[in-house]
C-alpha cells in the first residue's frame, strides 16, 4: 500500500530514459538521405557506365521526348539526356563538397577562436573585430561574390566553389560561434577550468563534441545553397563551362526549346530542385535531432 | 452537491500514444473560500492537476474524468477553448511559477492589466484606468502610478509576481490557483508575496489551491493539505494533522526530510529510508530563541538512545577556528567591478559586484556563504579559485596569492580547492561519460590512465553510486545522482578545501537531505575544509559551523553560526531568518 | 534608444569602408592589370600602356582608391574602358528596374508566407498544417530561375496570359508595365515565400509555447487570440531578420531572373560588364549592390528596438 519506488537502493529514482546514443530517425531525415543517396548513386555510376557518351552526337534524334532508346529524352544536338543528367550530378556534388569543406574548414574555427577570445580582457576587441569582419562578408552574397570572381578570374567551376565557400564562412563562423559561447558559458565548462584543464583542451573534449550536431546541420543547409548558387552561374554561363555537363547549363540551354520541347527544361529542373530538397530534409531531421532546445527539455 | 467549489473526480491524465498514465485517478474537492495545499516534488503530478483545472493542459496530454467548477456548467474538460476562455479569470484564475517569462515582454504592465478587465467587460471602459491602479495598489507596488507605464524587464521578479497576481484577482475569480508562486524568487521577497496571497485571497473571498514542493511554506497559507506522489494523491488532512501524525509513509519521508532542524541518532538529516524515526517538527523552534543553540544536541540526545559517533559537533568544528595557526584562506579588502563592455559609444558605470571584502577561513572550518541573489556569492567563488581575478585586494589559499597567481600556481590552487556547482543538469558535460567527467581533473594532472581508473572507481563508491555508472551518460541519471558524480569529480584530486555552490538548490527535498549528508560525511572522512555558498538559512544552519551573510557586494555580518541564528546583529539578518520557511514555524503559526 | 542607433550607424559607416576596400582590391589589385583584362590577352603592351595611362591606372592603387571613393561621394562612379561611356547613368537607372522588381516580391513573399506561416504553425497537428509545411519544403527547393522557367511555360507559351519577357516603364504604359512585372515578380516571391513560411511558422510555434501566451489563456483569451494579442508581434523579431536576409538574397537572385526575362536591371547590366571584361563598371555595380545590402541589414538593425522594448532600453 504505502510502498515507494525509488526509495531503495541508492536512494533516488533513476530516470534512465533509454540510450540516447541511438540515432532516432524520422521521416525528413530518411527522405532526405535517400534523395541525397540517389544523386550520389547517379555520379557514382556516370564513372562506370552512362547510357551514352557526354559527346555522342545523333543529329538524326534531336529534341527528342521520352523513349525507350533515350529515357529523358534528347537535347539540340542529340545527345542524352539522361546521361547528361548523370554527368551533372558529378559537378553538382563536387561543388557542394569543395564550398562546404571550405567554409567549415575555415568557418568553424573562425567562430570557436572569436568565442574563445571574448573570454578574456585582451580579447574582447580581437573577437569583436572577427565577427564584424565577418559580417561584412555576410554582405558578399554567393551569387554576387561568385560572379565578382568570374569577372576576375576566367568564368569556370573553380571559381565557383570557391567563391560560394568563401560565402558560406560567415554562417558556419556565426554557428559555431553562438554553439561555443553557450558551452563555454555552462557549468560544465566552469567545472573543466576548475580542474585545469586548458583553453585547447577544452576546446576539443568540450565545445568541439557539443557543437559537431549544429555545425552538421549548417553543413547540410550550407551544401543545399551551394547546389542552388552553381546552377544559377551556371544558368548564367559565369560557373561550369562547355562542355562539362552542369545542370545549369542545361536548364539555361534548353530556354530556347520551352516551346517545343518543354522536356529538355524539366529534368535539370527536377534534379536541382531533388538535390536541394534533400539536403534541406536531412538539414531540418538533423536539426530535430541536434537541437540544444529539444536537448533541453524532457526533465520537469 | 453544489457546495463544493471545485470538484475533481477520477482525474486520469495520458499522453498521447504513451500506455502509463502520468496522472492516476486524482479525486480531490475545495468548499468555497477554503484554502487548499497541493504538495509534491517534481513529476508528482501537482501541476497537471492544477493546468486542467484551468482547462490548459498541453495538447499532448490525453485526459479523463471530470472537473466541474462552481459556476461553470459541464466538465471542464470536455469544454470548448471559447467556453473555457469566458471561464477563466472570471470564475478560476491562476498565479505560474515563472515570473520572468510569464508576461509579454512588448507590453507595459498597464496594458497587460487592463486588458484582462477588458476581456471580460465587467469594468466599464472609462474606469478602467483607475481600476488598474487601484489594481497596482492593492498588491503593494513601490510606484503603482509609474509601474503602469514599466515593462515587464525593467521590475525585478517579486514585483512582476506582484502585477500576476493583480492580473489574477483582477476580475475577482471564485478560485485563484498558485503553481510555486515563490519558488523563483529570494526568501525575504518570497515571505511578503506570500503574505500578499493571503491578504487579496481573503480581500475577494476566493479559494485558494496553492501548489507547492515546500511544506514550510504551505503551513502558513493554506488549511487543508494533498500529498502527492508519482501522479497519485496519497494523503489528505489539515495542515496540523499532516505534520503532526502524518499516515503515509512519502508523507513522513517528505516531512522528515524538509526539517533541518531535527537529525537522526547519527546527527544526519532524516530521508524516505530514515522517516521512522522521526518525531515531527519540535515547536518552540523556531529560528529567533534563546533556546536556538543547543537545539541540535538537545535533539539528537532525545531522539538517539544510543549515542553511536559524534557527528562533529558544532564544538568540535569551532576549536579549529580558535587554535592560533594562520588561516588557510585569507581574503582582505576584496572588490570586484564589472564594466560593461560595449563597441564604441556605449560605455556604463561599472557594476559594484563585490565591495571590500574581507575574511578568513581556517583549516577544516566549515563556512557558510549565505546571500539572496545579487548579493555577489557567486562572484565571491569565482575569486576563491581564480576562475576571476579581483578589481583591488588581496586572495590568499593556502600560500598561493589567487589574485597574482601564475598558471602554474593556479594549477596547483585547483589541486587543492574543488568545487561542486548549483546546476546538476548542467555542470556535467551531456557527451561524456561519467568515467571521464569524474577523471578529467586528473587528466590535467597527467595521471596514467589505470590509477585515473582506480580513482574513478573509489571516488564512485565513496559517493554511493555504483561503478556501473562508469560507463554511462549523465542523461541517465537523476538529480541527486548527477549532484554525486559531481561530488566525486571535485573530490577525485583530494583537494583540501571543497567548495559547493549552492549544491542543493535544484534538488527534491527528499533528494537534498541525502546529498547533504553524504557531504557531511566526505568532510570528515577527507578532513576537508568546506566552504558552502547557499540562499538557503536552514542548510547552512545544518551543515556550517561559521556564517558569512552579504548583501549587495558587502558582509552584512559574519560569526559561528549558533551565534548570528540566535542573535542576529543586523537587521537584514534578522528578517532573513525571519522570513526563511521553518516547518516548526508554520506549525507554530498554522494552530 | 538613440545611442544604439548611433552605433548601428557607426558600425555601417565602418562596414561600408571595408566593403568598398574589398572590392576595389578584388579588382583592381589582385588580377594585376584593369587594362589587360579590358583589352583581352592578345594585346599588345603599347595599347595597354595607351589605356593604362588614359585612365590612370598608371598610379598607384592608394591614389586611384581615393580618386574611386571620391569620385562615388560625389555620384560619379567613373568611365567604362570599354564602352567609354559613363557609368553613373547606367546604374542609376538600372537600380530603379531592380528596386522596383525586389520591392515588390519581397512585399508578396510576406503577404503569402505570415498568413499561411501563421495558419501551419496554428494547424500544426492537422493535415493542413502538414500539407503547408511539405510544399513550402518543397517550394524551398525550387530555384527561381526554374520557377520562371515553369511560369512561363505555364502562364506565357501554353496560356497566353503574360509575355514571356520584356519590361516596360510605368511611364511608358502601367498596363504593360504590370502585365510585365507579374512573371518575375512572383518567381522571385515563390520561392522566398516559401522560405519565410518556415520561419513564420517556426516563430509562432516557438511563441505559442512562451508563458506570456499561457498568461493571456489564464485571462480569458483563446489560443488563437492570445497568439494574435501577445503572440504575433513577438515572433515578428525573428521574421524580420529572415525578411532582410531575404531581401539581400533578393537583390542579388534578380540577376537571373533579370536575364531571364531579359529586364534591364542591375543585375543584367552585371552580368554584361562582366561578359565584357568591363572591370570598372562591375566594381562600381557591386559596391552598389553591397552598399544596398549594408542599408538593408542597418534597416533591420533598427527595427529591432522599435518592435523590441528591452533592446530600446539596453543602452
Amino acid at each position: 500500500m504505502s510502498e515507494i519506488p525509488g526509495t531503495t537502493s541508492a536512494g533516488d529514482a533513476s530516470v534512465d530514459r533509454g540510450s540516447r546514443t541511438k540515432l532516432r530517425l524520422n521521416a525528413s531525415m530518411i527522405i532526405g538521405a535517400i534523395l541525397i543517396l540517389l544523386i550520389v548513386a547517379l555520379a557514382l555510376v556516370s564513372f562506370v557506365w552512362t547510357p551514352y557518351g557526354p559527346s555522342a552526337v545523333d543529329p538524326a534524334a534531336r529534341l527528342q521526348p521520352s523513349s525507350p532508346e533515350h529515357p529523358f529524352g534528347t537535347d539540340k544536338f542529340g545527345r542524352d539526356t539522361l546521361t547528361w543528367i548523370m554527368y551533372g550530378a558529378r559537378i553538382t556534388l563536387m561543388v557542394g563538397i569543395v564550398a562546404v569543406g571550405i567554409a567549415v574548414l575555415i568557418g568553424t574555427p573562425i567562430g570557436i577562436i572569436a568565442a574563445v577570445f571574448a573570454q578574456y580582457p585582451w580579447g574582447v576587441w580581437l573577437s569583436a573585430v572577427i565577427m564584424r569582419a565577418n559580417d561584412i562578408l555576410l554582405a558578399f552574397p554567393a551569387l554576387l561574390l561568385a560572379i565578382v570572381f568570374a569577372a576576375v578570374y576566367q568564368p569556370g567551376t573553380g571559381p565557383a566553389m570557391v567563391a560560394v565557400g568563401i560565402a558560406a564562412i560567415p554562417g558556419f563562423a556565426r554557428v559555431a560561434r553562438s554553439g561555443t559561447m553557450q558551452v563555454l558559458g555552462s557549468e560544465y565548462v566552469r567545472a573543466a577550468k576548475a580542474s585545469n584543464r586548458t583553453a585547447p583542451a577544452i576546446a576539443i573534449v568540450h565545445v568541439l563534441p557539443n557543437i559537431a550536431g549544429m555545425v552538421i546541420v549548417q553543413a547540410s543547409v550550407a551544401f543545399a545553397i551551394s547546389v542552388l548558387a552553381e546552377a544559377g552561374l551556371s544558368f548564367l554561363g559565369l560557373g561550369t563551362q562547355a562542355p562539362v555537363p552542369s545542370w545549369g547549363r542545361m536548364l539555361q540551354e534548353s530556354q530556347q526549346f520551352l516551346s517545343t520541347q518543354p522536356l529538355l527544361a524539366l529534368w535539370p529542373g527536377l534534379f536541382i530542385a531533388l538535390a536541394v530538397l534533400g539536403f534541406n530534409l536531412l538539414g531540418d531531421g538533423l536539426r530535430d535531432r541536434f537541437d540544444p532546445k529539444m536537448e533541453a527539455r524532457g526533465n520537469g | 452537491m453544489a457546495e463544493n467549489l471545485l470538484e475533481v473526480r477520477n482525474l486520469t491524465i495520458t499522453p498521447t500514444g504513451a500506455e502509463a498514465p502520468v496522472l492516476h485517478d486524482v479525486s480531490l474537492s475545495l468548499a468555497p473560500g477554503e484554502r487548499v495545499g497541493l504538495i509534491g516534488e517534481s513529476g508528482s503530478g501537482k501541476s497537471l492537476t492544477a493546468q486542467s483545472v484551468m482547462g490548459l493542459l498541453p495538447e499532448e496530454l490525453q485526459a479523463q474524468g471530470t472537473v466541474s467548477l462552481q459556476g461553470f456548467a459541464g466538465n471542464i474538460l470536455d469544454a470548448k477553448e471559447r467556453t473555457l476562455a469566458k471561464m477563466r479569470s472570471d470564475l478560476v484564475s491562476m498565479v505560474f511559477q515563472e515570473p520572468m517569462s510569464a508576461l509579454n515582454p512588448l507590453m507595459r504592465i498597464g496594458d497587460q492589466i487592463a486588458e484582462v478587465l477588458r476581456i471580460h467587460g465587467e469594468v466599464a471602459r472609462g474606469d478602467i484606468p483607475g481600476r488598474v491602479l487601484d489594481l497596482l495598489t492593492s498588491v503593494h507596488l513601490p510606484d503603482p502610478n509609474s509601474a503602469r507605464y514599466a515593462y515587464p524587464h525593467q521590475m525585478s521578479g517579486g514585483q512582476r509576481q506582484r502585477v500576476m497576481l493583480a492580473i489574477a484577482l483582477a476580475n475577482s475569480p471564485r478560485l485563484l490557483i498558485c503553481d510555486e508562486p515563490t519558488t523563483a524568487l529570494d526568501v525575504t521577497v518570497q515571505k511578503h508575496m506570500l503574505d500578499l496571497i493571503s491578504e487579496r485571497v481573503a480581500t475577494v473571498q476566493a479559494g485558494l489551491l496553492f501548489i507547492t514542493h515546500d511544506l514550510a511554506v504551505v503551513a502558513g497559507v493554506c488549511d487543508r493539505v494533498i500529498v502527492m506522489y508519482a501522479g497519485r494523491i496519497v494523503e489528505t488532512g489539515s495542515v496540523t494533522q499532516i505534520f503532526t501524525d502524518p499516515q503515509h509513509e512519502y508523507t513522513r519521508g517528505l516531512l522528515a526530510s524538509s526539517d533541518l532542524d531535527a537529525t537522526d541518532a547519527h546527527g544526519k538529516l532524516f530521508t524516505l529510508k530514515t522517516a521512522l524515526s522521526y518525531a515531527g517538527p519540535v515547536d518552540g523552534a523556531g529560528p529567533i530563541d534563546e533556546a536556538g543553540s543547543d537545539d541540535e544536541d538537545e535533539q539528537s540526545a532525545a531522539d538517539g538512545p544510543a549515542d553511536v559517533r559524534e557527528p562533529a559537533p558544532a564544538s568540535a568544528r569551532e576549536t579549529s577556528t580558535g587554535d592560533g595557526s594562520a588561516p588557510l584562506i585569507d581574503v582582505s579588502g576584496v572588490s570586484k567591478h564589472f564594466r560593461s563592455r560595449g563597441l564604441l559609444l556605449r560605455r556604463r558605470s561599472p557594476v559594484r559586484a563585490l565591495d571590500d571584502i574581507t575574511f578568513s577561513v581556517a583549516s577544516g572550518q566549515r563556512l557558510g556563504i549565505v546571500g539572496e541573489s545579487g548579493s555577489g556569492k557567486s562572484t565571491l567563488l569565482n575569486l576563491l579559485s581564480g576562475l576571476d581575478r579581483p578589481t583591488a585586494g588581496r586572495v590568499r589559499v593556502g600560500d598561493i596569492r589567487v589574485e597574482s597567481a601564475s598558471s602554474s600556481a593556479l594549477r596547483s590552487l585547483r589541486d587543492d580547492l574543488q568545487i561542486v556547482f548549483q546546476d546538476p543538469f548542467a555542470s556535467l558535460d551531456p557527451r561524456m561519460r561519467v568515467e571521464d567527467i569524474v577523471s578529467e581533473p586528473l587528466v590535467a594532472r597527467g595521471t596514467a590512465r589505470e590509477e585515473r581508473l582506480a580513482r574513478v572507481e573509489e571516488m564512485l563508491l565513496a559517493v554511493d553510486l555504483d561503478t556501473k555508472a562508469m560507463r554511462r551518460y549523465p542523461h541517465q541519471f537523476s538529480g541527486g545522482q548527477r549532484q554525486r558524480i559531481s561530488i566525486a569529480r571535485a573530490l577525485v584530486t583530494r583537494p583540501q578545501i571543497l567548495v559547493a555552490d549552492e549544491p542543493v538548490s535544484a534538488l527534491d527535498v527528499s533528494v537534498r537531505s541525502q546529498v547533504l549528508n553524504l557531504l557531511t560525511d566526505l568532510v570528515d572522512d577527507y578532513a576537508l575544509t568546506l566552504l558552502f555558498v547557499s540562499h538557503d538559512l536552514g542548510v547552512v544552519k545544518h551543515l556550517c559551523s561559521d556564517v558569512i551573510v552579504m548583501k549587495d557586494g558587502h558582509i552584512v555580518e559574519s560569526g559561528s553560526t549558533e551565534d548570528i541564528y540566535a542573535h542576529p546583529r543586523e537587521e537584514y539578518t534578522r528578517s532573513l531568518i525571519a522570513a526563511t520557511p521553518s516547518l516548526a514555524g508554520a506549525l507554530a503559526s498554522a494552530t | 534608444m538613440i545611442t544604439y542607433v548611433a552605433s548601428r550607424a557607426i558600425q555601417f559607416v565602418l562596414a561600408l569602408i571595408v566593403a568598398s576596400v574589398v572590392v576595389f582590391a578584388l579588382m583592381s589589385i589582385l588580377p594585376g592589370n584593369a587594362a589587360q583584362v579590358a583589352l583581352g590577352t592578345n594585346a599588345t603592351p603599347d595599347a595597354v600602356a595607351a589605356l593604362e595611362a588614359q585612365y590612370g591606372l598608371d598610379q598607384p592603387p592608394i591614389i586611384r582608391y581615393v580618386n574611386w571613393v571620391v569620385g562615388m561621394l560625389g555620384g560619379d562612379f567613373g568611365t567604362s574602358y570599354v564602352t567609354g561611356a559613363a557609368i553613373t547613368p547606367v546604374i542609376v537607372g538600372s537600380v530603379q528596374v531592380t528596386a522596383i522588381l525586389v520591392i515588390a516580391a519581397i512585399v508578396l513573399a510576406i503577404v503569402i508566407a505570415v498568413p499561411l506561416g501563421t495558419f501551419a504553425a496554428l494547424e500544426q497537428r492537422n493535415w493542413i498544417g502538414v500539407t503547408i509545411s511539405a510544399l513550402s519544403q518543397i517550394g524551398i527547393a525550387v530555384p527561381n530561375f526554374l520557377a520562371a522557367i515553369i511560369l512561363v511555360i505555364i502562364f506565357s507559351l501554353t496560356l497566353g496570359w503574360f509575355p514571356s519577357q520584356g519590361w516596360m516603364a510605368p511611364v511608358e504604359g502601367f498596363g504593360g508595365f504590370l502585365l510585365r512585372l507579374v512573371l518575375p515578380v512572383v518567381s522571385l516571391a515563390l520561392v522566398q515565400a516559401a522560405i519565410l513560411t518556415r520561419y513564420v511558422r517556426s516563430a509562432v510555434l516557438d511563441v505559442m509555447r512562451e508563458d506570456y501566451i499561457r498568461t493571456a489563456r489564464a485571462k480569458g483569451l483563446t489560443r488563437t487570440k492570445a497568439l494574435f494579442v501577445h503572440g504575433l508581434r513577438n515572433a515578428a523579431i525573428p521574421v524580420i531578420t529572415v525578411a532582410g536576409v531575404q531581401l539581400a538574397t533578393l537583390l542579388v537572385g534578380a540577376v537571373i531572373i533579370e536575364q531571364i526575362f531579359v529586364i534591364p536591371g542591375i543585375g543584367s547590366e552585371l552580368v554584361r560588364a562582366v561578359a565584357n571584361r568591363d572591370l570598372v563598371t562591375v566594381q562600381g555595380i557591386v559596391m552598389v549592390l553591397v552598399l544596398l545590402v549594408l542599408i538593408i541589414n542597418l534597416i533591420v538593425d533598427v527595427l529591432y528596438p522599435i518592435v523590441d522594448p528591452r533592446i530600446r532600453n539596453a543602452s
